[in-house]
């Protein structure tokens, strides 16, 4: 069997910075990404879509090419379409590929698997029709799908740039509803300050609003009671506001509010996770070169917690340099010394932060959803569920899978996991740090027998 | 059908012919099925186990599986399927004989 310095999981911008750097050290690299071509979802399929609609997605978007790039050179093995489905001690990873089974070692592992968007259980989210925001921009991204007639529903900047790039297609949102509120930006003015330091982010997010505004789509901002309705699909969004009540017709909602580390691949390996107020969900705990507290585990980018694109460049380069030297290509004087420039940038790039996670907050109500709503969608267990099995005495999210089966279904809690721990956590008196959140094992994604056995030859090879 | 879809398609690539429930489709050589089967109208693409709900993509990133599909007897992700010419795709244990 095949065995690396480093195999890096995702090909996202963490992922594709961290192998360049390590490859330029000089260690053998190894990147398993599921998607068939690299960029991970912000840049995804970049070097396809940025020539063809770069003026739609904008500069940023096409900046993954240079990413791409460093992908191409000696001592980086790329495998596309690799769906990484166990790490092992040791390391042995286990994935599948073209419908086989396929495993390497490697000496030490960098988990680049980024961010999910952070679910948004409001009543109707099931339905066909409605799809994370995230999604309407891979759509655009990847496919050049864009939907005639959508609402876009939440708070945060990833809504004002899909609002903005589908304006600059010519099918602008029929609106926006949005959850923040007027005293929510006031909190975030004394933020405004220290974010003047990524004043290029504060200037990209005011000519959005103004491609907006001047597009004419409509905006609704501190909407509550947001539901969607329809029977077989998405026919509107209903909500109020400043007591009255609205329902916009429409054919696709996109939700949206805030995205969340990927935390499934970390903590099948054991490494600590901690709730981060600020964040508002688990991240995992790591140094400032992304070492996890299990040794040759290191995490970049928005797995170790959000940071955006930026920020998961610079993260997936300062990993490379210790992963470089804990395998004796680097002293740690030069470490250090390459690390320095790296870290001025990081804080440039993290200044932003604070103001904008101040002026969009989750949704209140998505947080600890109504009773009737439902929360693991795999199993389509409702918040109400949640709560009577705390009411029986249920005190953490591995109990609920015995009590009705929250978190078991193929998507393994992706998008039910920080709901569950925040009911739990509300109904029991608890943190969401005592409450815990779902164990997660291998497999990550289903495998199938086939797949199984198509690995055995491989496994043959590795025991001579 | 194609009129009534919901999603506008941008490129024009060259098109092969799959199967949907038993229904032709004419999607772009390579393109990701789940956008692909959104953009010619498809709306639902499987019924939940559980309780019978219609589900369609949600994510697009293969993390939420609602978009599952059947083919060729295996249940798999259309959002992490590239269109090939002759795919016979079906809502999951809902296969019929195909009526061609």
């Amino acid at each position: 069997m095949t065995r690396r310095d480093l195999v890096t999981i995702g090909a996202g911008p963490a992922g594709m910075a961290a192998a360049a750097k390590a490859a330029g050290l000089g260690l053998s690299v190894t990147v398993l990404d599921e998607q068939p071509r690299p960029g991970g979802q912000i840049y995804r399929d970049v070097d396809r879509a940025a020539p063809l609609r770069g003026d739609i997605l904008g500069p940023d978007y096409a900046h993954g090419a240079s990413l791409t790039a460093g992908l191409r050179q000696d001592g980086i093995d790329h495998v596309p379409g690799a769906v990484v489905w166990a790490i092992e001690e040791g390391f042995r990873i286990s994935y599948t590929r073209d419908g086989q089974g396929a495993q390497i070692m490697a000496d030490r592992v960098l988990l680049a698997t980024g961010a999910l968007e952070r679910p948004m259980p409001v009543p109707g989210w099931t339905l066909p029709g409605v799809m994370a925001a995230g999604a309407g921009q891979i759509l655009l991204k990847q496919s050049g799908v864009l939907a005639r007639r959508a609402v876009l529903v939440g708070s945060g900047p990833l809504l004002y740039l899909i609002a903005a790039q589908m304006v600059r297609a010519g099918t602008p949102p029929a609106a926006m509803v949005e959850t923040q509120t007027r005293s929510d930006i006031t909190r975030a003015m004394r933020h405004l300050g220290g974010a003047m330091r990524g004043w290029r982010y504060l200037a990209k997010g005011l000519k959005l609003l103004a491609e907006i505004t001047r597009a004419g789509v409509p905006r609704y901002t501190a909407a509550r009671d947001i539901a969607i309705e329809g029977t077989d699909r998405a026919e509107a969004v209903c909500f109020t506001r400043r007591g009255r009540t609205h329902r916009l017709a429409c054919d696709t909602v996109f939700l949206h509010h805030g995205v969340v580390p990927n935390t499934q691949a970390a903590r099948s390996l054991g490494v600590t996770h901690r709730w981060s107020t600020a964040q508002g969900c688990f991240v995992p705990s790591v140094d400032d070169w992304g070492e996890t507290d299990v040794p040759g585990v290191f995490i970049a980018g928005d797995g170790a917690g959000i940071g955006g694109a930026g920020v998961a460049e610079i993260a997936g380069r300062l990993s490379a340099l210790k992963l470089a030297e804990q395998a004796g290509r680097l002293s740690t004087s030069e470490r250090d010394r390459q690390a320095a420039p790296l870290r001025t940038a990081m804080l440039r790039e993290m200044a932003v932060r604070p103001f904008l996670d101040a002026a969009y907050p989750p949704c209140a109500e998505a947080l600890l959803p109504a009773d009737s709503t439902i929360v693991c969608r795999c199993e389509e267990v409702t918040a109400g569920d949640i709560r009577s099995y705390a009411g029986l005495g249920c005190l953490g999210p591995n109990q609920t899978k015995a009590f009705g089966r929250a978190g078991m279904g193929p998507c393994q809690g992706r998008y039910c996991g920080l709901s569950v721990t925040a009911l739990l956590a509300e109904a029991n008196g608890q943190t969401p740090d005592e409450t815990g959140h779902y164990r997660i094992r291998p497999p990550l994604k289903p495998v199938t027998l086939g797949e199984l056995a198509g690995m055995e030859t491989a496994s043959q090879n590795a025991a001579e | 059908m194609k009129t009534a879809s919901p999603f506008l398609e941008l490129d024009d690539a060259p098109r092969v012919t799959v199967t949907f429930d038993g229904m032709p489709l004419s999607l772009p050589e390579g393109a990701n099925l789940a956008a692909t089967l959104l953009a010619a109208g498809v709306e639902v693409f499987r019924h939940t186990p559980v309780s019978g709900a219609p589900r369609a993509p949600f994510c697009m990133m293969g993390a939420c599986f609602d978009c599952l599909v059947e083919i060729d007897g295996v249940v798999r992700q259309a959002c992490m399927i590239e269109v090939s010419d002759g795919l016979k795709i079906s809502k999951p244990h809902e296969a019929q004989d195909d009526p061609a």
